[in-house]
Order: C-alpha cells, then sequence, then structure tokens
C-alpha cells in the first residue's frame, strides 16, 4: 500500500510538471507566438472568447501566481478552451473525438508487438545460439533503426500505392457511417493494418532483446537445473519456471512502453492522415492552435500516467517483494 | 536503452589496483569485436561523407532546376525530387546536419547525464531525491509530444532542434548513470579518498567517473541515436529549420511534395536509409561495448546451454 501511494504522489508530481510547463510555456516564450495567433484569427472571434483565450495562455497583467491559480482551476474543472482551427469547438470535444482512435490503433500495436516480442525472447533464450537467437535479433535492431515515419511512408509505398492491398489514408472509409456493422469493423481493421504493422515493426526488436536477456540469466538459476533434474518438460520449465520469473521487466517496460507508442502513433498517424490525438496534435501546431495544442499534451500526458500507475498496481500483484516492503 | 540498463551487473570488478589495465583489454575487445568494426566502419563511410560535401557537391543542394522527378539515371544517380534537386546531393550534403545534431544532442545531454547522476550518487540523500525525482518525470512525460509542444512555442531554427532534443533527451542517461555510478560510490576506494579529505569534484571526475567509462560510452551512443532519430521526425513533422538541407528535411520535402503517392520512391528512400544506417552502425558499437564489458552476454557457449540445446 505504500508502495502504491508513493507512485501515486510521484504521478501527480509529474502530472503537475506537465500543467505548469504547459502554463510557463506561451508566457515566456520569445517572439510572443501567442499574438501571432490572435492576428490570424481575430475577425472570427467575440470579444468575450478572446478575452478568455489571453487568460488561458497568458496574455494578462494580473499578477502570475493570480494567473497560475486561474489556470490550474480552469484544468481541473475540465475549461481548456475553444479550439482556433475548429472554431468554436470546444478543446476538450475535439480531444473526445479523436482519443479513441489513438487507443485503438496505439493499444492494438503494442499488445501485438508485446506478446509476441517477449514470446520471441522467450524462444531465443531457451536455444541459444539456435535459429530464432541467432538471426532475429540482428535482423529487427536493424528494422527498429529505422525512423518509424519513414517504415510508416515505406509500408504505404508499398502496400497502399504500389500493391494496393490496403488503404492509405484515414481510419475508415468516406462516407462510411460509424456504426457497429460487420461492413464498418472490417473497413477500420483494413485501415488499422498498415499503421499498426510499422509500429510493431519497429518496437518488437526492444521487447525481445529485454526479455532474451533477462531469460539470459534467468535460465542459469538453480530453480531452473532442480527443475531439470526433476525431469519437468522442456516446455513446462521454459514458460512456468523461467518466462514467469523474466517476465517483470517487461511489465515494467510496458508501461514505458506506452509513451513510445504515443510518440511513434504521432508519426505513423500523420503519414496515414489517421485521425488521432497525434495527427491532430501536428495539425493543431501548423493551425497555431495552443489551446488546442495544450489541450492534447496534457491529455497524452495524463493517458500515460494513468497507464503507469495501473502497471505499477499490477506489479504489486506480480512481485511479493514490493509488497512486503 | 532497455538492454544497457539490464546489463549493468557484470562489469563491477575490483579496479582499485590498476584503474588503467581493464580500459586497456577494454579497447582491445571493441578492437576485436566484430560487430564493433562493422560499426565503426560505417560511421567512418558517414563522417567522411559529410566531411567532403562541399568537395564532392559544390554549389547549392537544394537549389531548384528544371528537372524535375527524374528516375535514377547515369546522370543523377538517386533521380531527382520533383522541384529538380540532386536527390544524392541532398543526400550527402544533409549527413552533415543531421551528424552534427546528433553528436551535440549526444554529447549534451550525456554531459547533463554525467553531472546530474555524479552528484546524484555522490552526495545522495536529499539532493539525490531531487535530482531523481526530476529525472523520472522526465522520463515519463511523453517525449515525442513534448518535443512537438516545446518546438511550436520555440523560435525555428538549428539551436531549437538542439536544445529542444537535449531537453527531452537527457533524462534516460541520467538514470543509467546514476545507478551505475551509486555502485562505485560504494566502494572502499571512494571512502578513502572521502576520510582523505579530496575535494568533492576531485572525487566523483577523478575516482568514480573513469571507472565507468565504459557505461558512459553506451550512454552517449545512445543518446547520439536518439538525437539523430529525433531530429529527423521532428524535421518530417516540420517544426525544425525548413531551409537547411538534413535527412529529416528532405523526408520533410518528400512527403510534402507527395513523392509517395507520384511513385518517385528514389527520393524518400536514401534518406531513411542514412538514418539507418547511421543508427545501427552506434547501435552494433553499443551492443559491442555491452559484449565486452560483460561477460555474460559474450558468444561463450557454457556447457549447461549446450546440453540443454543437445538434449532436444
Amino acid at each position: 500500500m505504500r508502495f502504491i501511494l508513493r507512485r501515486l504522489g510521484f504521478y501527480l508530481i509529474a502530472f503537475w510538471a506537465s500543467i505548469t510547463l504547459n502554463f510557463l510555456l506561451p508566457r515566456f516564450m520569445p517572439g510572443d507566438p501567442v499574438s501571432r495567433m490572435f492576428a490570424r484569427s481575430q475577425d472570427r472571434m467575440q470579444p468575450e472568447q478572446i478575452e478568455a483565450l489571453r487568460k488561458l495562455l497568458g496574455v494578462d497583467d494580473r499578477p502570475l501566481w493570480e494567473q497560475y491559480a486561474d489556470y490550474l482551476h480552469n484544468i481541473f474543472t475540465g475549461q481548456m478552451g475553444v479550439s482556433i482551427s475548429r472554431f468554436p469547438t470546444p478543446v476538450t470535444e475535439v480531444i473526445a473525438s479523436q482519443i479513441g482512435w489513438t487507443l485503438l490503433l496505439g493499444g492494438t500495436a503494442l499488445v501485438i508487438a508485446a506478446v509476441v516480442g517477449n514470446l520471441l525472447g522467450i524462444l531465443a533464450a531457451w536455444r541459444r545460439g539456435g535459429a530464432i537467437d541467432s538471426a532475429l535479433p540482428p535482423l529487427l535492431v536493424f528494422i527498429g533503426s529505422f525512423p518509424y515515419f519513414w517504415l510508416a511512408m515505406g509500408a504505404l509505398y508499398l502496400f497502399g500505392v504500389v500493391l494496393n492491398w490496403f488503404p492509405i489514408r484515414h481510419a475508415f472509409t468516406d462516407g462510411l457511417e460509424p456504426a457497429f456493422t460487420w461492413e464498418f469493423i472490417g473497413d477500420v481493421g483494413a485501415h488499422l493494418v498498415l499503421p499498426a504493422l510499422t509500429i510493431v515493426l519497429v518496437s518488437i526488436g526492444g521487447w525481445m532483446l529485454g526479455m532474451r536477456n533477462t531469460m539470459i540469466a534467468t535460465n542459469s538459476e538453480d530453480y531452473i537445473t532442480m527443475a531439470e533434474a526433476k525431469g519437468l518438460r522442456p516446455s513446462r520449465i521454459m514458460l512456468r519456471y523461467a518466462a514467469r520469473n523474466a517476465m517483470l521487466p517487461s511489465v515494467t517496460s510496458f508501461g514505458m512502453g506506452l509513451g513510445f507508442v504515443v510518440g511513434g502513433a504521432l508519426l505513423t498517424e500523420v503519414v496515414f492522415a489517421y485521425p488521432g490525438v497525434g495527427y491532430q496534435l501536428l495539425n493543431a501546431v501548423q493551425g497555431l492552435d495552443y489551446p488546442l495544442m495544450q489541450g492534447l499534451f496534457l491529455t497524452i500526458t495524463a493517458a500515460v500516467l494513468l497507464a503507469n500507475f495501473l502497471v505499477d498496481i499490477l506489479y504489486v500483484r506480480l512481485d511479493p517483494r514490493v509488497r512486503s516492503n | 536503452m532497455t538492454t544497457a540498463i539490464l546489463q549493468q551487473p557484470g562489469k563491477t570488478a575490483d579496479k582499485t589496483p590498476a584503474a588503467r589495465k581493464p580500459n586497456r583489454s577494454f579497447v582491445h575487445g571493441l578492437l576485436t569485436n566484430k560487430k564493433a568494426l562493422t560499426g565503426m566502419a560505417v560511421m567512418f563511410v558517414f563522417i567522411a561523407l559529410a566531411l567532403l560535401a562541399p568537395a564532392l557537391f559544390p554549389g547549392d543542394p537544394s537549389r531548384i532546376t528544371a528537372m524535375a522527378s527524374l528516375e535514377p539515371s547515369a546522370e543523377h544517380w538517386l533521380g531527382t525530387t520533383a522541384k529538380g534537386q540532386d536527390v544524392l546531393a541532398l543526400t550527402v550534403h544533409g549527413s552533415r546536419s543531421s551528424l552534427f545534431v546528433g553528436l551535440t544532442v549526444g554529447f549534451a545531454s550525456t554531459f547533463i547525464g554525467i553531472l546530474v547522476g555524479l552528484a546524484s550518487a555522490y552526495f545522495g540523500k536529499f539532493i539525490d531525491e531531487a535530482l531523481s525525482l526530476v529525472t523520472n518525470v522526465f522520463l515519463l512525460l511523453p517525449g515525442l509530444p513534448l518535443l512537438v509542444i516545446l518546438a511550436a512555442f520555440l523560435p525555428p531554427g538549428l539551436g531549437t532542434v538542439i536544445l529542444v532534443l537535449v531537453i527531452t533527451g537527457w533524462a534516460g542517461s541520467a538514470r543509467v548513470l546514476r545507478s551505475q555510478a551509486l555502485s562505485i560510490r560504494s566502494k572502499d576506494f571512494v571512502a578513502a579518498a572521502v576520510v582523505s579529505g579530496e575535494r568533492a569534484g576531485r572525487i566523483m571526475f577523478r575516482e568514480i567517473l573513469p571507472n565507468m567509462a565504459s557505461i558512459v560510452m553506451g550512454t552517449l551512443l545512445a543518446c547520439v541515436i536518439y538525437g539523430i532519430g529525433a531530429q529527423a521526425g521532428l524535421e518530417f513533422l516540420g517544426l525544425g529549420d525548413v531551409s537547411t538541407v538534413s535527412w529529416g528535411n528532405n523526408l520533410f520535402w518528400a512527403g510534402n511534395e507527395g513523392a509517395l503517392l507520384t511513385g518517385s520512391w528514389w527520393v524518400f528512400v536514401p534518406s531513411g536509409v542514412c538514418i539507418a544506417l547511421v543508427a545501427f552502425a552506434l547501435a552494433l558499437i553499443n551492443y559491442a561495448v555491452d559484449e565486452v564489458t560483460n561477460p555474460r552476454l559474450r558468444k561463450i557457449k557454457t556447457p549447461k546451454v549446450n546440453e540443454r540445446s543437445a538434449s532436444k
């Protein structure tokens, strides 16, 4: 319990840091980006909306601490202002309509990469020097060296443009009504293949090597020798004895991996014009839509922190050593 | 990064009597390691290309000409872009900015990592708690969105790109270096130095730091890889300085000019392959450093492993 509370405190501090960063950035940056934004979109807005945005982004004569208190209050009551590129939609609404796509893309890719990568790592370490162990790691490290977005471009070009197997942009076919029908789900699945594939390809190597290296250490433990001496089936020793004990670092990287997936998904989403938060974040940057940018950054951060917290809770269940002290 | 964290326990042998000796065998180990040699050869080629770029392809590589979207030919080995620029010249010139930013970011973030890691480990207590907290917060904040936000608010330019990449990149190295420094901090020779009244700075940089040289090197390589990749990502999103020629900007323009949709694969392939080759070469050197310093990962097959794989 103490462990969980400590972690919770840590995540709250991290979240506070990102809010404060959000607060400070527009106020202390040179070049006054906020004025640029207003100059661009002033004629479309109501005076009171301009006033609210000015306060949110710090074009404001009040003392700093007062602005800060106001800012915190607004964040925790969910008032993140209105989006400028999609005027007059509130930022929260824009984000809500898009976060699902990122969760779908990132979640699918992360789960596939983690499961397959860990299994390959287990097999590689178990038959050390075998085919999987000698051929796959260098290959995967090499694939992992390519930039996310470049593999995405390659996949788009090869499978989308040249072979025309999969759709190359957006999350579903234009004009198709989102509904729980097989047609729509199949369509979403087809649009998901290429973006998810690129994320899996890039991230799978890290999972595999991490698992392999821990497994190698676990394989030399005495209880493995003992299990062999007892004459247990090799598959049972591999999965129940060695892999089970080597899993813990992978669980931690799963939480960390989420951060990378959100980042990787950002670039992949941009290449495939996939309507998730990453694609929206870039659009917000290009449209000088600072309220939306800040809202998206906070949402992404909150999601990553929450996921890490859940992983911590899981960790406590998995590792009795954490519980005892 | 994770592998570097996982593989530390190998290198903690006592080095008090002869601090130089392990270093020499470390260099020897690297020079006889196939991975390290391959990696260093690739890096050598790229650094040579970057230095010789103005001589090989004189003139401004991004000058717009009428020879648009030509396929690779004898005259333009890698074809031309939609704006008529020679892709080979762009790629070779691009290596200058990419390697420069990658190396600068790598050295700067490793340097900060060393300072933070050593200070944490040496002073301990409150300073360690505070520094570790900051490090962990930076580690946890999603890197690329943070990059995008920072780059959006700062004025565009090469300096911004470097600054932003260092801000998001130092934390990983600080964490790795701190844990290694902690294990050296608890050694007797450090205690002896403290008792004999040496200054804190001297103990940190002359006693502790030389004993973690291989980890520092691994961290540096990882940071350079990060720098090159992240710069490319940032520039691909159009958040770098789009007027400079670099691999990331080449890809940005390739995407912008619709090279994918018009089938001009030769425009976007070379820059991506170069990034991958450099990152792979650095990763190879990094793995070699791990192998040389961590006996468990060396390719010596213990009898036990042989028996098991033979029995199946």
